[in-house]
């Protein structure tokens, strides 16, 4: 062997004993236990609990002052602000990007490995929101992309090539999608946008391997089925109940946990009186047949837009003595709930940020609504803002600190009441907010005791946060701020350990794995991914 | 689901503001002519929503005069109704994507009834004005007017396009009552007050006190009355006082007569743009 020869045969053997094989091969079962697999982040909120918590500590409470930048990849995509959670499996990170572009990247070095942005016709519609997409889908070899237009497509998470695509409602009638996709056993389900366009929302599940639906949850019911009679006339037709965020699942109850979002119109309930159900409820579903089995509803007859979208959250807790499966949740409408995740049954709950419409939860959870305080013509002063207490920004629990994590914001708005008139793809919201911003709208990263909503401590932020969190067995909270702050917490008391300017507005969630045995964390901060790891 | 002031740029003004502006038109024209309740209305909503900024029946405040027969963004019916729609980004309008094209074309005809009133009548002599501007009150110190001046205050160059006599004539005798509020410098995720009068106490060394240039949860950053930029971090600060009433103008109330503060409004009123 000559000497050429021999030094190319080391370059060989040691490139393929260092290659990872750059494409995902994620079953069901490596999702079902994403919590064990720290070094990977395989599903939007990290695990099926919706816990955003990472068992990963190497960065912890002693060291992460030292977090320095390690890549920064900028997407392509820059019209509009990216909200994105990215995944990362088997060296590979797939980031989602506004108008529903996907990007996989070489974890190690943040160079592209393929990118795909499929056609948005220019006619697409966005009604109420803007045309974000939060993340995908991995299962098996294929990433699965919900986009603006309302398709949903499988890719090859090898080459991004198309495997199927489907239209799953009609756009023209102002249904989007800007969520991950939440993949189960051999199954993709999604939820739709377009709660200010008089949609009717649903959750729909997909077969992964072919696209063909397998079954479609309404989330207002049709005539003649069980909560219809909570709708006037026929308002239950264009009534919203969008399901624009992510849902959590329950393996073993086969359960799926999904928000939904406000009725239509929005802000001018007149044409619908009752209690407008499923808008503004957590449902839990079969996994296997989208049957309802048990529903919360947090604001009946919402005026204020206060969807119930937020990633419900699922932690088994100690309650009065005996074991309970519980879902927690922050609402948008300032409220926090724990709940039984196997009836449905209230457990405790306290408003946790401003409001001024309830004067708190009763016995089975409902708000005590202070009369007065529906939208007017002249403007009827309220907190929280329509923008709620929280929204899209994914909360987070640690089983260390036993604390649930929410970015709360805190912001008075005047709600005003207006004509509406349902017109097929067009705003149908019947008024409106004008927001107090200034210096007198603000925010806090709180921590809640999980079985009370009880505040234990909190952090400040400069204005109302947009940005998710995520809580790390190194006894971090993991954060960022509109002003550009990416930054840590202790988790145990608040206080700021470590902050970094990225130099954009950060409206995604933080996620941590690893790359040679070495933590990283990455956030997306406006539309650039930035990597940390230590020295 | 809709996330408006989250950036200046509301999603619901983009998403339907193009959509709300066409129909509104035909509307408005049809309102013009209808008038009565149509106008009734109209007003309703404006005194509901614009009127806070722009004064009742239009006199102006902090946003412009409307009582004007011809609007520089809006010389027609479709712009004005565009811009109801949209908002004017950069000036802190918000696009009024709570109404229907119904309501906005309502509006449109309002404001145009506004503008064929007598127009807002500047009180003083914009001339005597000037002189005490540039040179007793000594304005430019602080203020930029056409390219000369300081910078601890707001530029005044256009002055007399985006605010009305009345939100002067307060300005100029109580500075902190009302200061303005605009997007952040680097970031636009939600208005702040400008122009800030802030006293940072370091942890050692004097204190100090000026004009807050810009703040996140960490850092803020703070010129004082020399000009001179200070970049403090929170933790080093032994307090923040952050004096929301106040500025650090003087107000002309005592040094100056009823008609020298007019005389002043009027020559602020004819500073409309240009370099």
């Amino acid at each position: 062997m000559t000497r050429t020869a021999r030094t190319l045969a080391l370059v060989l053997s040691a490139t393929i004993a260092t290659a990872s094989p750059l494409a995902a091969q994620v079953p069901f079962s490596r999702l079902a236990a994403a919590e064990r697999d720290s070094a990977n982040w395989l599903t939007y909120s990290g695990s099926y609990s919706g816990q955003r918590f990472s068992r990963l500590a190497q960065v912890n409470r002693t060291n992460v002052a030292a977090l320095r930048p390690v890549w920064l990849h900028q997407l392509q995509n820059t019209q509009f602000m990216a909200e994105a959670t990215p995944l990362v499996a088997d060296g590979v990170m797939y980031v989602s990007e506004t108008m529903s572009a996907v990007t996989a990247l070489d974890v190690r070095t943040g160079r592209t490995l393929w990118r795909y942005a499929p056609t948005i016709p220019p006619t697409t519609k966005w009604i109420g929101f803007l045309p974000t997409s939060r993340g995908v889908a991995l299962l098996d070899s294929t990433v699965y992309l919900a986009t603006i237009n309302a398709h949903l497509i499988a890719l090859d998470a090898r080459s991004g090539t198309v495997r199927w695509d489907v239209e799953v409602a009609d756009n023209k009638l102002g249904y989007a999608f800007t969520l991950a996709p939440l993949a189960i056993k051999g199954k993709i389900l999604v939820g739709v946008s377009g709660g200010e366009a008089g949609i009717r929302g649903f959750i729909d599940a997909y077969d992964a391997t072919t696209g063909k639906l397998a079954w479609r949850f309404h989330t207002i019911p049709g005539s003649g089925e069980p909560g219809n009679e909570t709708w006037g006339g026929d308002s239950w037709k264009t009534g919203g109940g969008p399901t624009w965020l992510t849902g959590a699942f329950d393996p073993e109850l086969n359960t799926v946990y999904w928000g939904v979002g406000n009725p239509g119109p929005d802000w001018n309930g007149d044409s619908r009186p009752g209690d407008n159900l499923y808008t503004c409820s957590l449902v839990a579903l079969d996994a296997d047949t989208g049957k309802l089995k048990w529903h919360f509803q947090f604001t009946p007859h919402d005026t204020h837009d206060w969807d119930a979208n937020q990633i419900p959250v699922l932690v088994d807790a100690t309650v009065n003595g005996a074991r309970r499966k519980l879902v927690l949740t922050a609402n948008r409408n300032a409220f926090y709930y724990a709940l039984d995740r196997v009836t449905g049954e209230f457990i405790g709950g306290r408003d946790y940020a401003k409001q001024t419409w309830s004067t708190g939860l009763d016995a089975t959870g409902k708000a005590q609504v202070i009369p007065g305080k529906e939208p007017s013509d002249s403007g009827t002063l309220v907190w929280p803002s329509l923008q709620g207490a929280t929204n899209w920004n994914s909360p987070a629990y640690s089983p260390r600190t036993n604390l649930f994590y929410v970015n709360a914001r805190e912001m008075g708005s005047y709600y005003y009441k207006r004509e509406a008139e349902y017109e097929p793809g067009n705003p149908f919201m019947g008024g409106g907010e004008r927001a107090l911003e200034n210096d007198s709208a603000s925010g806090a990263v709180r921590a809640l005791e999980p079985l009370t909503g009880k505040m234990r401590w909190e952090f400040r932020h400069h204005s109302p946060p947009w940005a998710g969190l995520m809580a790390t067995a190194g006894g971090l909270v993991f954060s960022g701020s509109n002003e550009g702050n990416f930054f840590a917490l202790d988790a145990s008391t608040g206080k700021a350990l470590w902050q970094f300017q990225t130099g954009g507005f950060i409206r995604a969630a933080p996620i941590t794995y690893m790359v040679d045995g070495k933590q990283r964390v990455a956030i997306v901060s406006n539309n650039a991914v930035i990597v940390f790891a230590l020295p | 689901m809709p996330r408006t002031r989250a950036l200046r740029a509301t999603p619901l003004a983009l998403a339907c503001a193009l959509t709300l502006a066409g129909p509104a038109v035909a509307r408005a024209q049809q309102v013009a002519s209808a008038g009565g309740a149509a106008l009734a209305r109209g007003r309703t909503l404006f005194d509901a929503q614009c009127a806070r900024c722009h004064g009742i029946e239009g006199t102006g405040g902090v946003g412009p005069s409307l009582q004007r027969p011809v609007l520089g963004r809006a010389p027609n019916d479709t712009a004005l109704a565009t811009l109801i729609a949209t908002g004017i980004d950069d000036r802190g309008m918000p696009g009024a994507w709570q109404l229907s094209p119904n309501e906005v074309s309502m509006l449109v005809a309002y404001v145009r009834s506004l503008g064929n009133r007598p127009p807002e009548v500047a009180p003083g002599d914009a001339a005597r004005g000037e002189a005490l501007f540039r040179g007793r009150g000594g304005c430019l110190a602080c203020h930029v007017v056409r390219g000369t001046g300081g910078v601890i205050g707001p530029e005044l160059s256009n002055v007399g396009a985006a605010r009305g006599v009345a939100y002067l004539r307060r300005a100029l005798r109580d500075p902190g009552a009302e200061l303005p509020a605009g997007p952040g410098i680097s970031y636009a995720g939600s208005e702040h007050v400008r122009y800030l009068l802030v006293r940072a106490v370091p942890m050692s060394g004097p204190p100090i006190t000026g004009i807050r240039v810009n703040e996140d949860a960490f850092t803020i950053q703070v010129r004082d009355t020399g000009g001179a930029i200070h970049s403090l971090e929170k933790r080093r600060l032994r307090a923040l006082e952050k004096l929301f009433h106040a500025s650090l103008m003087p107000s002309a109330g005592p040094a100056y007569t009823n008609t020298e503060i007019d005389d002043i409004v009027s020559y602020l009123m004819t500073l409309r743009g240009g370099a």
